[in-house]
C-alpha cells in the first residue's frame, strides 16, 4: 500500500534565468519537485506564500503560485500535466530541460 | 533586399539601450515585475513554462543569409542551439535568460533584427505573402505598401494603445496566401480592365476565441488613399472599440456588431472627415521603400533546363520533392524552393543552429542572399536558378531539411502548445508528430493531394486550426488533454472557419480519427477534387459517420 497525502506547492520562476524552481521545507528554492514542502493546513500554506511574496520583492523568483500535489512515496506528483511538465521538460525533448540535468521528479508528465 | 533605414536603426538601438537599464534595474529590485512586465513584453520577452522565451520579428519573412546566421548564433549562444519558426512569421527562443536578454537584442541589433512590437495592443508586424516578390501569379510586390504600414503604425501615438492587439496582412497575389480574410484588417491587390492596381480592403477577420471571416469594406481603393484610408478605420475602431471585456475588444467584434452595412457608413463618413492630406509624402516613401524590395537582378535563362529535368528522370525521390516543393517563379528559368521544417515525425518549424547556418549558405550561393519564412513554419528560398535545385536538394538532405510533403499531410502546422506555451491547455507538438508517422508514406501522401492540417494548443489559435482543412484544437477536460477536430477550415481565397464535427478525442486516439476522415474522403472525392471541394461538397455527414457511427 503506497500512503498518498495531498496538499499545496509552491512554484515560481527564478528572476534571472526563468529556471522552474520550487519551494522547500527550509525556504529555499529548488529545481526539483521533490525537494518541495507539501503544505496541507491552512498555516502552512499561508507560510509558503508569504515567503513567496518576500522572495519575489528580494528578487529572486517571478510569478509565484501554488499548485495541487500529493505525496506518493515520498515522492511529489503534481496534478496537473502543465506542472508535471514543468517539473520535467518538454516531453517531445527529453534531451533538454530538467529531465536531461538530474533534477526531474519522480512522476512522468504523461502517465499510463 | 531590405534593410532598415537609419531613423529605425537608431532607434532600435535606442530600445535595446533602454531594456539592457530596465533589465538590470528589475534584476537589483528597482523595478517591480508589475513594472517590468509590459516593458519585457514589449521587447518580445515572455516568461513560458521552462524559461523566458524570446519572440524576434522578421519583417515580411524575409531574412538575409547574415541575419539567418546570427539567429543560428544566438540559438548555439544562448539558447540550446535550436530557434522556433512560428505561424507569425516570427523565431521564438525556447530557453533565453533574463540576464542574457539584452546581449541578444544587441547581437540582433548589429544585423538589423529586433524583438519590438510583437505584443501589446497595438499594430503588430505587418505580415505578407512569403513568396512576395517572387511569385509567378503576383501583380505586385506587396511589401512595400506593407512596410508603408508599419512606418505608419508604429510610432502613431494614436495607435499605440488600441484596445486590443491589431493584425494587418497584405498579398499581392490573386491567390492569397497571407490569410487575408482572418486578419484586422487584410488587404489583397486586384488589377481592373484598365490595367490600373487598387487595393481590396478587408476588415474583421480573426482568429481565436471568437473566429470569423472578415467584410469588404471597398473593394478597389486606389494606392494613395490607402493610409488616410486605414487611418479612418482605426479612428472608428479607436472610438467604438469594447475596452471593457478583453474578449470583445478586437475590431472584428466592432464589425459584426455593427454590422458590415453601419461598419462600412461609419469609416466612409470618418474618411469624409478627413480628406486626404499627406499622400504625396506616402507615394514618395513609398516609392523610396520600393526600392528596398527591388527584385534582385536575375539572369535571362532559358526556359529548358537540362540539367534540372535530366536529375528529376535519374533521381525518383528528388522529382518528388521538386513535383511538390517547388513553387513556379516569375522570371524563366527561376524557381522558387519551400524547404520543409517537417521531417517525419519531427517538431513543426524548429530548426537547430546548423540547419539555419546551412539554408543560410545556400541562400548566399543560390538564392540571391535570401531566405523567408512562412506562416506555415517552412523556410523559402526566394529566387533559385532550376538549374541549381538538386545541387541545392543534396544539401539539403544531408541535413534532414529534404521533406517532400510541402502543402501535403505531413506538413503539419503546430504551435507550441503544453511541452512550452504557459497559455497551453492541451499539448500541440505530439499530435503532429503522432500523425506525421502515420503519414509517413509520401506516395499516400501524394495520393492524398493537398491538405492543411493545423493544430493549436488552447483557444488562442496560434496553430490557426479554425482555418485548417483539418483542424485540431487541445482542449483540457478536467485535467486531461482532449482534442476537438473541426473541417473545412480555409485561409485561402475562399476563406472560411471550420465546422466543429463532434465530441472530442484524447490524444492518441487522434491519428486514427484523421485516417477515418481521410479514408472517407479518398472514397468519396470525384476525380481530382481536393480534400478541401469534396468537403464543401459533401457536407460533415458522411465524415461524422465514419468517425462516430457506433463502432
Ligand atoms: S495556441 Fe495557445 S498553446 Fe498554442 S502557442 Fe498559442 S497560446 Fe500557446
Amino acid at each position: 500500500m503506497s500512503e498518498i497525502e495531498k496538499g499545496q506547492v509552491m512554484t515560481a520562476n527564478r528572476l534571472r534565468d526563468g529556471e522552474v524552481v520550487f519551494l522547500t521545507r527550509a525556504g529555499v528554492w529548488a529545481m526539483a519537485i521533490d525537494e518541495a514542502v507539501l503544505a496541507q493546513e491552512p498555516q502552512a500554506v499561508a507560510a509558503l506564500e508569504a515567503r513567496a511574496k518576500e522572495d519575489e520583492k528580494a528578487t529572486l523568483v517571478t510569478g509565484s503560485y501554488l499548485f495541487d500535489a500529493e505525496r506518493v512515496n515520498g515522492k511529489i506528483r503534481a496534478s496537473h500535466i502543465r506542472e508535471r511538465i514543468r517539473a520535467q521538460g518538454p516531453t517531445v525533448r527529453l534531451d533538454l530541460g530538467k529531465q536531461a540535468e538530474g533534477t526531474a521528479g519522480s512522476f512522468a508528465a504523461v502517465e499510463g | 533586399m531590405y534593410r532598415y533605414d537609419e531613423f529605425d536603426l537608431s532607434f532600435v538601438k535606442q530600445r535595446t539601450e533602454q531594456f539592457r537599464d530596465q533589465a538590470e534595474r528589475r534584476l537589483k529590485g528597482e523595478l517591480t515585475e508589475d513594472e517590468f512586465r509590459p516593458l519585457r513584453l514589449m521587447n518580445g520577452l515572455y516568461l513560458q513554462l521552462h524559461a523566458y522565451m524570446l519572440r524576434i520579428a522578421i519583417p515580411y519573412g524575409t531574412l538575409s543569409s547574415k541575419q539567418m546566421r546570427r539567429l543560428a548564433y544566438i540559438a548555439d549562444k544562448w539558447d540550446r542551439g535550436y530557434g522556433h519558426f512560428t505561424t507569425r512569421q516570427n523565431i521564438q527562443y525556447n530557453w533565453i535568460k533574463l540576464e542574457d536578454t539584452a546581449d541578444i537584442l544587441d547581437a540582433l541589433a548589429e544585423v538589423e533584427m529586433h524583438g519590438i512590437q510583437t505584443s501589446g495592443n497595438c499594430i503588430r508586424n505587418v505580415t505578407t505573402d512569403h513568396w512576395a516578390g517572387a511569385a509567378a501569379d503576383e501583380i505586385a510586390d506587396p511589401r512595400p505598401v506593407g512596410e508603408l504600414l508599419r512606418q505608419w503604425s508604429s510610432l502613431h501615438p494614436e495607435f499605440s494603445f488600441l484596445p486590443r492587439k491589431f493584425k494587418i496582412a497584405v498579398t499581392g497575389a490573386p491567390n492569397d496566401r497571407a490569410a487575408v480574410k482572418v486578419h484586422d484588417i487584410g488587404l489583397r491587390l486586384h488589377k481592373n480592365d484598365k490595367g490600373e492596381i487598387g487595393w481590396e480592403v478587408l476588415v474583421g477577420g480573426g482568429q481565436g476565441r471568437t473566429p470569423m471571416i472578415a467584410v469588404m469594406v471597398r473593394d478597389f481603393l486606389p494606392e494613395k488613399e490607402l493610409v488616410p484610408y486605414l487611418e479612418a478605420i482605426m479612428r472608428v475602431y479607436n472610438l467604438y472599440g469594447r475596452r471593457d471585456n478583453k474578449y470583445k475588444a478586437r475590431i472584428k467584434i466592432l464589425v459584426h456588431e455593427l454590422g458590415a452595412e453601419k461598419f462600412r457608413s461609419e469609416v466612409e463618413a470618418e474618411y469624409a472627415r478627413h480628406p486626404a492630406q499627406t499622400t504625396e509624402v506616402d507615394q514618395k516613401e513609398l516609392a523610396r521603400i520600393a526600392e528596398y524590395f527591388a527584385l534582385p537582378q536575375l539572369e535571362k535563362l532559358s526556359r529548358f533546363a537540362p540539367h534540372f529535368e535530366q536529375s528529376k528522370l535519374d533521381n525518383k525521390e528528388f522529382a518528388r520533392w521538386a513535383r511538390n516543393n517547388l513553387a513556379a517563379h516569375s522570371t524563366q528559368g527561376y524557381t522558387i524552393v519551400n524547404i520543409s521544417l517537417k521531417p517525419e515525425g519531427g517538431i513543426p518549424g524548429d530548426a537547430t543552429g546548423e540547419q539555419m547556418r546551412v539554408m543560410a549558405d545556400l541562400a548566399e550561393r543560390y538564392s540571391q542572399d535570401e531566405l523567408r519564412v512562412s506562416h506555415a513554419q517552412n523556410i523559402v528560398l526566394p529566387h533559385v536558378k532550376l538549374e541549381d535545385a538538386f545541387t541545392i536538394w543534396q544539401e539539403l538532405r544531408k541535413h534532414d531539411l529534404a521533406a517532400a510533403n510541402y502543402g501535403l499531410a505531413g506538413d503539419i502546422i503546430a504551435c507550441p502548445g503544453l511541452d512550452y506555451c504557459a497559455l497551453a491547455t492541451a499539448r500541440s507538438i505530439p499530435i503532429s508528430q503522432a500523425i506525421s508517422r502515420k503519414f509517413a508514406d509520401l506516395d499516400k501522401q501524394e495520393k492524398i493531394g493537398p491538405l492543411k492540417i493545423n493544430i493549436s494548443g488552447c483557444i488562442n489559435a496560434c496553430g490557426h486550426h479554425h482555418v485548417g482543412h483539418i483542424g485540431i484544437l487541445g482542449l483540457d477536460k478536467k485535467g486531461e488533454e482532449f482534442y476537438q477536430i473541426t473541417l473545412g477550415g480555409s485561409s485561402g481565397d475562399s476563406a472560411s472557419i471550420g465546422t466543429i464535427l463532434g465530441p472530442g478525442f484524447a490524444g492518441e486516439e487522434v491519428p486514427d480519427a484523421i485516417e477515418k476522415i481521410l479514408d472517407t474522403y479518398v472514397k468519396l472525392r470525384q476525380p481530382g477534387e481536393e480534400f478541401l471541394a469534396a468537403y464543401r461538397r459533401l457536407g460533415p455527414a458522411p465524415f461524422k459517420e465514419a468517425l462516430y457511427a457506433a463502432a
